[in-house]
């Protein structure tokens, strides 16, 4: 099992009027091939821009990739020239998004919407392409599907449209299916439902996968690996079971115990962590969670630790140990 | 793992203050997209130079001059005696352009005051109260709307004439037809004003602080005056702007057909009338007071513009 | 389908109504249009008394807008002046589609002096709707498409500048430098004056000559307004998140702006275009004077000035029909092109 993509030290930041906001600063990773996984953090910390700078769909200006690749099989997507990296996105590394209602052209069939994937990609006539999109609607749990193909999006309910989602999204076989919140807009039960869907569709093909949430339940259910990130920042790397069970990050420390459990003590109140995220307008300096952290020291606030190995398969970013509170 | 929320640090005070930057009110935010906003700084600065053109050359020519005629100095091109030449029975251009600027902007001014003042008034009586006065009022704008402004004004300078004597105001005389100009401009604009105030209105008092006004027992008058209409300032402030530059060129249209502005009183508009006849022998005529005709509406547009982007820029820019 | 245009059309009578009370009002009150008509051959007090009672200009107001929009055939008209009515009126009404009977040019019916003039707005209105469109769009999504750039800015500087130039001084400028200056320098020049040379002749040649300044200049300031607005439309699709579902499939560029944006960006525009080509009929009042193109705003303009009501209700009305016919016309065209609405959920 290889490593499909290879991420360097991407840095992105966007030049408004109010300033240049510094929305991810220096993200590193791997994916190896057939594995899931989950970038988490709270909104605004980074993690759609950071996806989103992969294929290079951010708005250029104002957007800018400041620094940083991405290896994909080698080549680095940052670089690579627009006509090539069209051939890369929906064929190769194809995304799906949050809001499937505007995510999808409203005056389109979802019919075209699946298909023109497979005519620009596969070079498939008009009724290959139909064929294959009424067996990818079936593929996703869509009844009558052969009708399906002449409605429009506005004609489909949330769920169902997200489907149509996942469908387009895996019309050409990607090698990279990269899920940015998709059932954050979705009702629970949907919710559930979609993930089901994905899990099945992933034993089918075995499909690598990256998946955003802010949703800590959801990535138990679904991810190997986790990375959580904060303002921008990687601040800890795990294997699914050991972030739960050995959280080495005072934020993911925080983040874990402000989940509302059932089996707490119902006087207590739910904790969350004080202060605000951060103005990402101000250039970084020092560790970005050091003015909210519980155990915080003077090295926090100058240099901004740098994501180092601290057990097989977990990394953090952290001065300090967080069990002892010295530093290590 | 403490139980207990710890409070910040003072060190941890002490960044949070410098990571974060403080935060912009509403006004800087809206200063800060209006300066960027060059055409419109552009825009004012001419603006303000038209209006001194208009009273600082008051106090270059007085008005005599500006109507003084002299048939032996007919349709003379520019030159150092007269900057924009002569007109067919010998006034100096530049001197008239002067007047006529103060008038043209006095009835754009004037006229955008009555459109305002009309179309707040059967806006807000129509978003407010709903009902059959809304549809009655709805009914009345949409009819006044279908005839386009040009027809309308045509028909109701016929219609208003020579009605209205000369006024004599500061020593000077004015024509009638000054009154005439702005009440048919104002009588003809306001629908576009009414139909967004209507819109303002019905969005906003479905608020909950005007439900809490209600039920405390204000009287509507005050809840349409104080509550509603300070929340709707912006369209407002915007359509009055842009409605100056179009009850500007209103003016100059209805004066170029002659049924507007009557002399001696001089606007730019009036000035154009019959300037076909010269357009190739004298061409600058009508090439003057089109000219600055066009910075001043320019320099609104732009004024205007800039205004909507600071004050709302959710709506859509033409 | 067909109850819901009726309904709508039938929404539009009311407004219709009031909208014809108000013009006949202010109509009525324009001036003397036997006083202004045929000078020389009417002077004796009698016969313009009998002229008057022939018109039905001595009723009162009320009666007037009675026999105008239903007509008098049903009731006698006093032509003698003998206080008794004797004559059978002859007219039909506007209901029943009689317009009336011009009052200053003697003879003509109403429609028969409107469909003279017409068909000469017509042609210069729709030349110069082509025009719009066609620049506009070019326009607008290149611009668009180019937010910020060095020509985004000086395309958006132009249009301004356009857009806040009177009329009259556009025709005048094109005429001066197209029709005088040209001639002057000893170039290939436009004629500036009507719709044909006299001594040429109405040839389409000769038509389509006379129609560039005029066309050019009405075309100039709409085409600024309207592409200011297809811009604005395009970025606003352009921002929406369907655009970046269609970039990250990989879709090709030209399809991605084509179908995927213009598609939505022409259901506002359509609209916009949809409610303005009524207002083609009334032509360009100030522009037709100045070219002296025998149009319908000439027209308009001569009429109100000679107080002939017939015509001015006539013009007035046509125009007002026009629009909220196609008001429901462009609700229509809107409620089909856009899915939304025509499969509703």
């Amino acid at each position: 099992m290889g490593t499909l993509l290879e991420v360097n030290n991407l840095k992105t930041r966007f030049h408004t009027p109010e300033g240049t906001v510094y929305a991810v600063n220096g993200i590193s990773f791997k994916l190896d091939e057939g594995e899931t996984l989950a970038v988490v953090g709270e909104s605004g910390c980074g993690k759609s821009v950071t996806v989103m700078s992969l294929l290079r769909l951010i708005p250029i200006p104002p957007g800018e990739i400041s620094s940083g690749n991405a290896l994909y099989r080698g080549v680095d997507l940052l670089k690579l020239a627009e006509e090539d990296l069209e051939h890369i996105r929906g064929k190769e590394i194809s995304m799906i998004f949050q809001d499937p209602m505007t995510s999808l052209n409203p005056v389109l069939t979802i019919g075209r919407q699946i298909t023109e994937s497979l005519r620009t990609h596969m070079g498939m006539n008009t009724e290959q392409a139909s064929r294959r999109a009424i067996e990818l609607l079936e593929w996703v749990g869509i009844p009558d599907s052969t009708r399906r193909l002449d409605n429009y999006p506005h004609q489909f309910s949330g769920g169902m449209r997200q489907r149509v989602m996942i469908a387009m999204s895996l019309a050409c076989t990607p090698n990279i299916l990269i899920a940015d919140e998709p059932t954050t807009a979705l009702d629970v039960t949907i919710q559930a439902q979609i993930i089901e869907l994905v899990i099945q569709l992933r034993e089918q093909v075995g499909m690598t996968m990256i998946w955003i949430t802010h949703d800590l339940g959801v990535v138990a259910g679904l991810a190997e690996r986790v990375i959580v990130m904060y303002a921008g920042f990687i601040v800890e790397e795990a294997i699914v079971d050991d972030l739960y069970e050995d959280p080495r990050h005072p934020y993911t420390l925080a983040l874990l115990a402000a989940l509302p459990r059932a089996d707490r003590r119902r006087d207590r109140r739910l904790k969350s962590i004080p202060g605000a995220p951060p103005n990402l307008v101000v250039e970084p300096h020092g560790c970005p969670f050091a003015p909210r952290c519980e155990r915080v020291i003077d090295r926090c606030m100058n240099e901004n630790p740098v994501l180092t190995q601290v057990a097989a398969n977990h990394k953090i970013a952290c001065w300090i140990d967080v069990q002892t509170g010295a530093p290590r | 793992m403490t139980t207990t929320t710890a409070t910040p640090g003072p060190i941890a005070q002490l960044t949070h203050d410098v990571l974060e930057a403080p935060p912009l009110t509403l006004r800087d935010l809206a200063w800060r997209r209006f300066r960027r906003h060059k055409m419109a700084l552009f825009g004012g600065i001419t603006l303000i130079l038209l209006v001194a053109y208009a009273l600082v050359g008051t106090l270059i020519y007085p008005e005599s001059y500006a109507n003084h005629n002299d048939t032996g100095q007919a349709l003379q091109a520019p030159s150092a005696a007269h900057p924009f030449g002569t007109d067919p029975i010998g006034r100096d251009v530049l001197a008239r352009t002067i007047y006529g600027a103060q008038i043209s902007l006095l009835i754009g001014l004037a006229a955008v005051t009555i459109e305002t003042l009309a179309g707040i008034l059967i806006g807000a009586l129509a978003g407010y109260y709903g009902g059959w006065l809304d549809s009655v009022l709805m009914r009345f704008t949409e009819a006044m709307l279908i005839i386009p402004e040009i027809f309308l004004l045509i028909v109701m300078a016929k219609f208003f004439g020579n009605k209205i004597p000369d006024i004599n105001l500061f020593g000077r005389i004015f024509s009638g037809s000054v009154i005439v100009i702005v009440v048919i401009i104002g009588l003809t604009s306001w629908m576009y004003l009414a139909r967004i105030v209507r819109a303002e209105f019905l969005s906003l008092k479905e608020n909950d602080f005007i439900l809490a006004a209600h039920a405390t027992g204000t009287p509507n008058l005050q809840i349409i005056i104080g509550h509603i209409l300070p929340n709707s300032i912006a369209p407002i402030v915007v359509s009055a702007t842009l409605g100056v530059a179009n009850a500007i060129l209103a003016e100059a249209y209805i004066s170029f057909l002659g049924l507007g502005v009557q002399p001696p009183t001089a606007t730019w508009g009036n000035m154009l009338d019959n300037a076909n006849s010269y357009m190739d022998t004298a061409p600058w005529l009508w090439f003057f007071p089109g000219l600055l005709i066009l910075l001043t509406v320019l320099s609104i547009n732009f004024l205007g513009d800039g205004l909507r982007d600071a004050l709302d820029p959710r709506s859509r820019t033409v | 389908m067909t109850r819901y245009i009726i309904r709508r059309l039938l929404q539009g009578v009311p407004v219709l109504i009031i909208i014809s009370m108000i013009l006949f009002a202010l109509m009525m009150n324009m001036g003397d249009p036997v006083a202004a008509m045929g000078g020389r051959t009417i002077t004796r007090t009698a016969d313009r008394e009998r002229l008057k009672r022939q018109l039905g200009l001595d009723k009162p107001i009320y009666v007037q807008y009675l026999y105008w929009l239903v007509g008098n055939d049903w009731t006698k008209v006093d032509l003698n002046g003998d206080g008794v009515a004797e004559t059978p009126g002859t007219r039909k009404g506007v209901l029943r589609g009689d317009f009336g009977t011009s009052l200053s040019i003697r003879g003509k019916s109403v429609v028969q002096v409107i469909s003279e003039r017409l068909p000469n707005t017509l042609l210069l209105m729709i030349a110069a709707e082509v025009f719009i469109i066609l620049g506009a769009l070019l326009i607008g999504v290149y611009s668009a498409l180019r937010q910020y750039s060095l020509w985004d800015n000086v395309i958006t500087a132009i249009t301004f500048i356009f857009y806040s130039m009177p009329i009259f001084f556009i025709a005048l400028l094109s005429m001066y430098l197209f029709g005088v200056l040209f001639k002057q320098w000893g170039l290939p020049y436009l004629p500036t004056v009507g719709m044909f040379d006299p001594q040429i002749g109405q040839t389409p040649g000769q038509v389509a000559l006379h129609m560039v300044l005029p066309v050019l200049s009405i075309a100039l300031i709409s085409f600024a307004a309207y592409s200011r607005y297809v811009r604005s439309t395009m970025l606003e699709v352009m921002s929406q998140d369907y655009i970046r579902t269609a970039r990250s499939k990989g879709l090709p560029r030209r399809e991605i702006i084509f179908i995927h944006a213009l598609k939505n960006a022409s259901l506002p525009i359509v609209t916009v275009v949809g409610l303005d080509l009524p207002l083609l009929l009334g032509g360009a009042v100030v522009t037709e004077r100045i070219f002296a193109w025998p149009g319908m705003g000439r027209l308009f303009l001569d009429q109100v000035g000679r107080a002939d009501t017939p015509v001015v209700m006539g013009i007035l009305m046509m125009i007002a029909v026009a629009v909220v016919v196609f008001q429901v016309i462009t609700d229509i065209v809107y409620a089909w092109l856009d899915p939304r609405i025509r499969y509703g959920t």
